[in-house]
């Protein structure tokens, strides 16, 4: 009985966190911004999800498939908005207006599309 | 039962927001990252559901959604970079 108590609590921590994540991708101005406001949200809000299913179904393969899934998540997310930065930027996708500092353009990297050689 | 159908609506509501940046953004890439945004939530979706009915072939669903979205993100990554795909 705790430990479901304890499940469904996480659970429901992991839902607001996916619903101010997606707040987050609505109303920030920069494709950037949207990146990291919704990806960082939305990653932690559905490995908090797995998490409490791993808790309410205790033992059992469904935990174990909750475990293994929120693993992968926790993996892969990171890396796919990581190469989702990096295409967003040569595919010339402009910075808010309001941006103070471009560390990556200023080390070389270019604003250049298909044309360009990558570095 | 309520507290699940509390939590589905947060993330149907989560969903629909997706949506909205999909239809809504202006450029290409706002799009591509609202599409992996909403795999994931739906990763979440599938996991309550599997609460609710208690049938654990949701999770499998959950489970190759995760890995769709992912390789189809990187796909498209790689596309608006401009690389082609046999790199």
């Amino acid at each position: 009985m705790m430990r479901e108590t304890i499940g469904y609590a996480i659970i429901g921590l992991g839902a607001l966190f996916d619903l101010f994540g997606c707040v987050g991708l609505v109303r920030l101005p920069d494709i950037y911004n949207r990146l990291q406001a919704a990806t960082k949200c939305v990653t932690l809000g559905t490995c908090l999800i797995l998490l409490g299913g791993m808790l309410v179904a205790g033992r059992g393969d469904m935990a174990a498939k909750c475990l293994l899934c929120g693993a992968f998540v926790l993996i892969t997310s990171p890396t796919a908005a990581h190469a989702l930065a990096r295409g967003a930027y040569h595919s010339g996708a402009p910075l808010w207006e309001g941006s103070v500092i471009d560390r990556y353009g200023a080390e070389g990297a270019g604003r250049g599309g298909a044309g360009e050689k990558l570095p | 039962m309520t507290f699940a159908l509390v939590v589905l609506f947060c993330l149907l509501f989560s969903c629909f927001l997706c949506l909205y940046r999909i239809a809504q953004g202006p450029t290409a890439p706002d799009r591509t990252v609202a599409i992996d945004i909403l795999g994931i939530v739906i990763v979440g979706v599938c996991v309550i559901a599997a609460l609710v009915t208690g049938r654990d072939f949701y999770i499998n669903i959950a489970i190759a959604w995760s890995l769709l979205s992912f390789i189809g993100t990187l796909a498209l990554a790689k596309h608006l970079e401009g690389r082609p795909f046999d790199d």
